[in-house]
């Protein structure tokens, strides 16, 4: 650790104003900043600090978000060995999608670092560590045969286009992740929807080669209930990519076809206890979402005219991205309502948003990312009017003592 | 009985170094340095050179813009320098203090027996008006303004704050003819906020006075808080505000006739290694508390005031015109900690739930522990700031310098003291109080 320090201290001046490398000040600062906490101490105002900051509360976003990570790569497995009629041990699934999720983490990373790092440099500031969230965010909210090049134009346009033009991390409108899947959603809308790229049936670095067995279908179950020409939700049964039927628990904990992040709702409750427990993630958006969904479920259950309509709540919960736009994007603290009130709103017409675009609009089998992007948008016009009650009341009492001290 | 407010809102930090409530005795220094800058939102312009003889309470200097509001001199003596900083900004008068201290006589006056304008003269002539503060702007009182009430605060939340009830033991007399002359300087109340804890008979029964009882974490002593509960301010309405310890003084004035400007202070914080409480005037060098009574070895931080609100002294600095309290935490500077964002360690203290944190007390260090960045998490700043305020957009209202955004959010209600615990558990490291502070400079050059 003491030649660690030291080391950095002897390269430092390199990268100081007249320094041979002071272009790079920013990633040297971002690097030192990683390995130590910075010995600044308090010019103004307070002398003590709260140990938090912004490194420490996205490391807790990324540790919550391990558990959905984990089982993605498990499943990712799972359902290549499925399809491909192999029964494997639950390590060499697991090992499968590992190695198949790998290669696009890095490229998020890579491609999106990579743009922070030489932004804050032209900005002379320091990286923010926002991407280190949004990175691990966009392989988890997409199919996992997307071509890596895809991803690194999502991502390079979803930071250029929708964080760093308007300020960085902290200044952006909408969530960075969501419009990377956007961008691909309405870009290559073959390559994000469909039955066909939910589930790896290639082989990956040659691992797991094979033929597909008969009778495959990579519909997942919300596309199934979307194309469905049953009158009655009871007619239909979800099938697994085999055909064989699926249980409510296969869908809460996550073995269907699916993007990484979404299929097990259980590893995405797990994490929305770490970021409740450490305060971290908003219940009252988490718990919103779920209401306003279930409530317009509810609602459109009694006027149901077909099974889409009949679909009960708990179905729409544990499907498709429900459970991990709730607790891991509507969260995001930038883009969400950023007064308390507000999050209640905010997250109660996501919830509805999301099942009513699923129910109505079968092109969009997946309501959630259109739900939270259309409500960032909203997010701003929430708070105004929850600040606005207060400047209102503020008013209302400064003119109420006033008039009676005319009276006089 | 006392009317009983709950604050919820509010965050008590656990440090170390809480005083020991023992008096350790009276403190004197040769120099004794009165520091114009303490005197928020005047220009000094001097009234003596150097070489001139003062007595106690003899004017050292005047506001400019408010040439009645005298500056008193704490000690007797010969003015040895007017040392001056940049822009020839005077950073502080010294004055040699002679071993017994000559006080110009005011005369021992009854209060009740004067009218406003006399306490007004008074206060301003003796060179103690600067005890008062007023919201807006949270500068020294505009005498020439009314203010609609006073609000006095009965105790200090802030952390390892001393007790006012151990501090005004003996000075009952005197706090209570100070309230009863701040009860004739306003045509409106004069509000007296006691704490739950408060035991004190002199603060809890104080004639002539409405007394409200709080009870509640930090920042429920501050002044503006309690403001917010009792009666908020509105737009062009002024309200004074001081705590019950500079009451005291001002009583202090009438009972003997002289300024006395001795403070019990309290010397507080985990890198000192015997605490307890003195007695000085204010202006005292503290080098003769610090000696041989903090930890060696590492490099520290001395503040006049307490680790929130207080001001950054070094070890021969004095003890600032409002200050009740010295406290000597480490600096840090020192150290380097690695992968602390990965840190389990319990020696981070944390006020959310992102460290792993027991009830135990903790040494903070004056590190600021993170880098800026721009507002991220959101409902941080609400959670420790009880007042019918939006914090977040006030700030950023602030910062962008909107007038109509500040008056409509509440600007005139609060002080930077307020964002204190802001600035503390904030994320993103901001300089929230210098934020509001320059903000409410900048506000009040507009508006007068």
């Amino acid at each position: 650790m003491k030649a660690l320090r030291n080391y950095l201290d002897k390269i430092k001046p390199n990268f100081e104003e007249g320094g041979k490398f002071h272009w790079l000040y920013s990633t040297y600062d971002a690097f030192e900043t990683f390995l130590f906490v910075p010995n600044i101490t308090s010019r103004s105002g307070v002398h003590i600090h709260d140990a938090r900051d912004s490194k420490r509360t996205m490391i807790i976003v990324v540790i919550a978000l391990l558990p959905a990570l984990l089982m993605g790569m498990y499943n990712v497995g799972l359902q290549h060995y499925m399809a491909i009629g192999q029964e494997v041990s639950i390590l060499t699934n697991f090992l499968f999608g590992l190695l198949a999720l790998l290669p696009q983490l890095i490229v998020s990373y890579v491609v999106g670092l990579g743009i922070e790092f030489a932004i804050a440099q032209v900005r002379k500031e320091e990286v923010a560590e926002g991407f280190l969230v949004s990175g691990i965010l966009i392989p988890m909210i997409l199919p996992i045969d997307t071509p890596l090049w895809m991803i690194a134009v999502a991502t390079a346009f979803a930071v250029i286009f929708a964080k760093e033009v308007f300020g960085g991390t902290g200044y952006n409108v909408f969530n960075v992740a969501l419009v990377a899947r956007a961008f691909l959603f309405f870009s290559y809308p073959t390559k994000m929807s469909g039955d066909q790229v939910w589930v790896r049936t290639g082989d990956t670095f040659g691992m797991g080669a094979g033929q597909v067995v008969d009778g495959y279908s990579g519909a997942t179950p919300l596309g199934q209930i979307g194309v469905t020409e049953a009158t009655n939700f009871s007619e239909v049964t979800l099938t697994g990519i085999t055909g064989q039927p699926l249980s409510i628990s296969d869908m809460f904990f996550g073995f269907i076809p699916g993007s990484i992040g979404e299929v097990s709702t259980f590893a995405i409750l797990l994490g929305a206890i770490i970021l409740i427990v450490t305060g971290v993630g908003s219940w009252k958006t988490m718990l919103s979402v779920f209401l306003g969904g279930a409530f317009t479920v509810l609602i459109i259950n009694i006027f149901a005219q077909n099974a889409i309509m009949e679909v009960p709540p708990l179905y729409h919960l544990i499907l498709g991205g429900f459970a991990f736009g709730a607790v891991f994007m509507a969260t995001d603290p930038v883009t969400s309502a950023r007064t308390e009130k507000g999050k209640w709103i905010y997250g109660f017409f996501i919830g509805l948003m999301a099942v009513t675009i699923r129910v109505f609009n079968p092109g969009y089998p997946e309501g959630m990312m259109l739900a939270i992007l259309f409500m960032n948008a909203f997010a701003p016009l929430i708070d105004f009017y929850v600040v606005d009650a207060n400047i209102k009341r503020r008013l209302k009492r400064a003119i109420a003592p006033s008039a009676t001290n005319n009276n006089k | 009985m006392a009317n009983l407010i709950k604050i919820k809102k509010g965050l008590q930090i656990p440090l170390l170094g809480t005083s020991e409530e023992v008096l350790r005795g009276g403190v004197t220094s040769e120099f004794v340095r009165i520091c114009p800058k303490d005197f928020h939102g005047i220009t000094p312009k001097p009234l003596v050179k150097v070489d001139d003889r003062v007595k106690a309470g003899d004017a050292l200097f005047y506001a400019k813009d408010h040439e009645e509001i005298l500056f008193a001199s704490p000690v007797s003596g010969v003015v040895t320098a007017i040392e001056r900083g940049e822009k020839r900004r005077i950073l502080n008068f010294e004055i040699k203090a002679d071993s017994t201290i000559e006080y110009v006589d005011y005369g021992v006056k009854n209060v009740a027996s004067l009218s406003s304008e006399e306490i007004k003269s008074s206060l301003l002539s003796a060179g103690i008006w600067f005890l008062l503060h007023q919201r807006p702007y949270d500068v020294v009182a505009n005498p020439k303004k009314e203010a609609r009430d006073i609000f006095v605060t009965g105790f200090d939340s802030s952390p390892l704050a001393p007790s006012y009830d151990f501090i005004l033991e003996g000075q009952e007399k005197d706090l209570q003819t100070g309230l009863d002359a701040l009860a004739k300087l306003t045509t409106g109340k004069v509000y007296l906020s006691i704490s739950t804890k408060t035991k004190s008979k002199a603060l809890r029964e104080a004639n002539n006075v409405v007394v409200t009882e709080f009870d509640g974490p930090h920042p429920a002593g501050n002044v503006g808080v309690q403001i917010n509960h009792i009666k908020p301010v509105n737009s062009g309405e002024v309200v004074w505000t001081l705590n019950a310890l500079d009451a005291a003084l001002i009583g202090r004035l009438f009972n003997k006739g002289k300024v006395d400007l001795t403070r019990t202070i309290a010397l507080t914080g985990s890198e000192v290694k015997q605490t307890g409480f003195y007695k000085m005037i204010i202006g005292t060098e503290l080098s003769s508390i610090f000696n041989n009574n903090v930890t060696e070895g590492i490099s520290l931080r001395y503040i006049s005031g307490n680790p929130l609100t207080g001001r950054k002294i070094d070890k021969k600095g004095v003890l600032r015109a409002y200050d009740s309290q010295v406290t000597v935490i480490p600096e840090g500077d020192d150290v380097h900690e690695l992968i602390g964002w990965a840190s389990l360690s319990s020696k981070r203290y944390s006020a959310g739930a992102t460290y792993p944190t027991n009830k135990k007390k903790y040494r903070l260090d004056a590190r600021v522990m993170g880098g800026p960045r721009a507002i991220i998490v959101s409902n941080e700043y609400d959670k420790v700031f009880p007042m019918d305020i939006f914090p977040e957009q006030l700030i950023k209202a602030t910062l962008a310098f909107n007038i109509d955004k500040m008056e409509q959010l509440g600007i005139y209600e609060v002080a930077p003291e307020d964002f204190a615990l802001c600035e503390f558990v904030d994320t993103s490291k901001l300089e929230i109080q210098r934020i509001i502070r320059t903000g409410l400079d900048l506000l009040r050059k507009e508006m007068e």
